[in-house]
């Protein structure tokens, strides 16, 4: 079970350029670790994570192994009107995560 | 006879162990020889196979990373592209690439022009100390980097057991 936070400042105004702030909560496993009985666990990372503004795309991540467990991701995106924010990502096992927020714009 | 079957119970037992101890060893070494990539690639082998021979400039682009990381397994590292981020002159990708990690490209950025700045920070892993290289991809085609040299007390690359 993953799960995703997503930060931004409150107030947003209409053309401000707002740091988006993203953590999801997933192993990130390598592929390269032994666990404590000595066996590798299967690598389980990320594949893809895409964030959209309403139906548009605006940031996509393609992560490896290079990234941290717990994955936090910071960008910015130019704020035009109050939409649905929505993340998705797909990872190793299959499994697929979503978090669905409203973007507020003032 | 009992004590001689005895022996040669003893005996295949110290063969079985003996045979599970040399795999236990052998798998060690061989994981051992996997981590240790003591290989480092040159700027050459980590850009080209994304640039593709496409023009290279080292400009307008800052990387900000702790110079000395104690963990590698968590190194927080900032991107800053200069870029208009206009609908003509905009950023498309930012590669994060190690010189001596498993997997050369850490991760891939795409942005566009309603992302407003270039700039994007992330956490992550390093199996010891090299140099990280930051790749941007712009709208004409052309690519920027910039490199840094990260110092890492422990790599990300140890195992729990």
């Amino acid at each position: 079970m993953s799960i995703a936070r997503v930060q931004w400042p409150e107030n947003v105004r209409s053309g401000e350029i707002v740091k988006v702030r993203l953590l999801i909560q997933h192993p990130m496993d390598t592929g390269y670790l032994q666990d404590f009985t000595g066996k590798v666990v299967p690598r389980n990372i990320i594949r893809v994570l895409t964030c959209h503004l309403g139906s548009q795309e605006v940031f996509r991540i393609e992560p490896s192994s290079g990234i941290a467990a717990n994955p936090f991701f910071e960008f910015y995106v130019r704020a035009t009107a109050t939409a649905e924010f929505k993340i998705e990502w797909l990872d190793d096992k299959g499994v697929k995560g979503q978090h669905l927020q409203i973007f507020n714009v003032a | 006879m009992k004590a001689v079957s005895w022996t040669r119970r003893k005996g295949l037992k110290g063969l079985l162990l003996a045979g599970i101890s040399g795999i236990c060893l052998n798998s060690q070494f061989a994981h051992a020889q996997r981590m240790n990539s003591g290989r480092l690639l040159s700027l050459e082998d980590m850009v080209q196979p994304i640039v593709r021979g496409a023009k290279l400039v080292k400009k307008e682009l800052q990387i900000e990373a702790p110079i000395l990381a104690d963990n590698g397994s968590l190194v927080p590292i900032q991107i800053q592209v200069q870029s208009p981020m206009s609908e003509q002159d905009h950023v498309t990708h930012i590669y994060l690439l190690s010189q001596r990690n498993p997997v050369t490209q850490m991760a891939m950025f795409q942005l566009g022009p309603w992302n407003g700045s270039a700039g994007v920070s992330t956490r992550i892993r390093l199996a010891g100390t090299q140099e990280v290289v930051a790749l941007a991809r712009l709208s004409n085609g052309e690519f920027r980097y910039n490199q840094m040299e990260i110092i890492v007390t422990e790599s990300s690359c140890v195992d729990a057991s």
